[in-house]
């Protein structure tokens, strides 16, 4: 076994015992990339000097005799929506393509503190908007288990990269399920945090009230180790939560019984694809199996989850990318003969077609006439729903969904069919309406490609979820599965 | 379907002009996601109060310090045009 193969606990634990250094982990996952990523294309940009110089800086400090944290030295990717300083980070969009931040995203900075080593920045759909990376402004992102299909998206690059063994845990972020739904199709555990729960500060906006950043890791034990350093107060987020969130890791190792789990049946019915289902259900029986009580419950106004997601974040979308007007950064258009030709130039051929149609639906439904017809009422949809969880969570610790009602499509399949495409979301996008937390896991495999269980639970109710997770792993082996490349 | 006016105008609004040769389809498009999201409107909801702030996190204020900002050369460096220390673009008064 290399050591690229190995997950995030396993390396932390042979740096900390001595047997390994920083510099050959990094030897490692580089040789790994160097091997693979032609055919995934999972990165966008890699920054090897930086990254050898900070596993220089970890391997001294070890060899000194400093006691260093669980993150030390461990290689991770970030998703090019995320700002790094001094690193490109293009959003996957024309509109930012030598873009060069000159500061650190809250979430970066703390890995940073922590060790973590920046491997490189990885593709998305540009400006996260999609659900394969099929979107991306300079390529294609394939998935591990089959390079004719989708990593899902739009954190695709962030998950092909951790099911391909080319990072030990990756940075996504998740807007209407950009972190769980490549996580599911690609056969890693992906994780969205509580709303608030992780500072957006430094994140590219889309859709500012759904937003969050989480991580993708190959176990449920190296999701919570990763987690507590993205926790935590930000005062540069005035939508940072300001809570003890304790340690994760202690969520580990649990016994569930007498935990009790709704199966919404919405998310089980029409458009699911029954092996799909069956799967989920399968690894519902397993938690039963484990002493926890399960039952059906309705979710009824999850069925309006999509329009109200496409309605407000894509009216978020239009106010956030208004600053993308070619002036104080980014691609300025070479022809223009006054200011509003520089602005409208500037960004009709600097973003791409998705994103300027999202543009467009959200400055329409923002519009006078039509406000009250379209986004108020999406707004009152939207309490509906998450009256509607809240009321679920009064009763049950966890609801469990398919995450994905499919597993990965083909690449070109779903460009030409726009409500197909948003399909893809339909599991997740409720989840980011109400704001509560949620976790991908893989329960198995069909006709070789992985399927993922969504496991959510109220907000700040991140323990039930590791929980249930981490038994459900601890008594599969699915976690083992991994693509032959 | 929407009229392409009212196409034009939005994506006016949005500072986007779009390519003849787009215009038929972006129109479909548009028109098939308002469609959906249309959908909405099967729903009785007079009476419910639209939802602002997903968590309680509200007014969020800090003390009128004056706290470092960034140096001008590193806020000038990604800036497409520049000169005399300050962002260069066309006029903006006639």
């Amino acid at each position: 076994m290399d050591l690229y193969n190995l997950t995030l606990h396993e390396i932390r634990d042979k740096i900390r015992s001595g047997e390994i250094s920083a510099k050959e982990v990094l030897d490692s996952v580089y040789k790994r990339i160097e091997a693979v990523d032609g055919k995934i294309d999972a990165y966008l940009t890699l920054s090897k000097e930086n990254a050898y110089e900070a596993a220089e800086a970890i391997d001294k400090r070890i060899a000194q005799g400093e006691k260093l944290g669980d993150l030390a030295g461990i290689p991770m990717a970030v998703k090019d929506n995320i700002s790094t300083k001094g690193v490109k980070t293009t959003c996957a969009s024309k509109i930012l393509e030598n873009y060069i931040p000159p500061f650190d995203a809250h979430v970066y900075e703390k890995l940073k503190e922590a060790g973590a080593i920046l491997i490189g920045k990885t593709n998305l759909d540009e400006f996260a908007m999609g659900s394969s990376t099929e979107n991306s402004a300079f390529k294609i992102t394939r998935n591990p288990w089959d390079l004719e299909r989708v990593p899902g998206g739009s954190s695709g690059g962030s998950a092909a990269a951790v099911a391909a063994d080319e990072a030990f845990f990756s940075l996504g972020s998740d807007t209407g399920g950009s972190i769980r739904q490549p996580a599911s199709l690609c056969g890693v555990v992906g994780f969205k945090p509580t709303y608030g729960a992780v500072s957006r500060y430094g994140l590219v906006a889309f859709g500012s009230s759904f937003d969050q950043i989480g991580p993708f890791t190959k176990d449920v034990e190296d999701c919570a180790i990763v987690l507590n350093y993205l926790y935590g107060h930000d005062e540069r987020d005035s939508t940072s939560l300001q809570v003890e969130h304790g340690d994760f890791t202690q969520a580990l190792n649990k016994d569930i019984k007498g935990m009790k789990i709704g199966l919404p049946k919405e998310y089980f019915e029409e458009g699911i694809d029954p092996e799909v289902k069956r799967l989920v259900l399968d690894g519902v029986k397993i938690l039963e199996g484990l002493g926890a009580h399960v039952e059906e419950i309705s979710l009824p106004y999850s069925k309006y989850a999509l329009p109200v997601y496409y309605i407000a974040a894509s009216a978020e979308a239009s106010s956030n990318l208004a600053r993308f007007d070619g002036v104080r950064y980014g691609y300025r258009a070479k022809e223009y003969s006054n200011l509003e030709d520089l602005y409208i130039n500037s960004r009709s051929e600097g973003f791409g077609d998705e994103v300027k149609l999202r543009i467009m639906l959200g400055t329409y439904t923002l519009s006078s006439g039509y406000y009250d017809a379209y986004y108020n009422k999406a707004l009152k949809v939207r309490r509906l729903i998450k009256q509607e969880f809240d009321k679920a969570f009064e009763k049950y610790d966890i609801l469990i969904s398919p995450t994905s009602p499919t597993t990965a499509f083909k690449i070109g399949e779903r460009l030409d069919d726009q409500l197909a495409m948003y399909m893809s979301d339909i599991c997740t996008v409720p989840i980011n309406i109400a704001g509560i937390p949620a976790i991908s896991i893989p329960c198995g495999l069909s006709n070789g490609l992985p399927v993922g269980m969504q496991i959510m639970s109220r907000a700040l109710g991140e323990a039930s979820i590791i929980k249930a997770a981490h038994a459900f792993e601890r008594n599969t082996d699915f976690s083992k599965n991994k693509p032959t490349l | 379907m929407i009229e392409k006016k009212d196409l034009h105008y939005v994506a006016a609004l949005a500072r986007l002009k779009l390519r003849e040769e787009d215009e038929e389809k972006v129109r479909e498009k548009f028109s098939m996601v308002l469609d959906y999201v249309g959908m909405l409107n099967q729903l009785d909801i007079e009476d419910v109060e639209p939802l602002i702030s997903i968590n309680d996190v509200t007014n969020v204020m800090r003390e009128d310090e004056i706290k470092e900002s960034m140096d001008r050369e590193t806020l000038l460096a990604n800036a497409p045009d520049k000169m005399y220390g300050c962002i260069k673009v066309s006029k903006v008064i006639e």
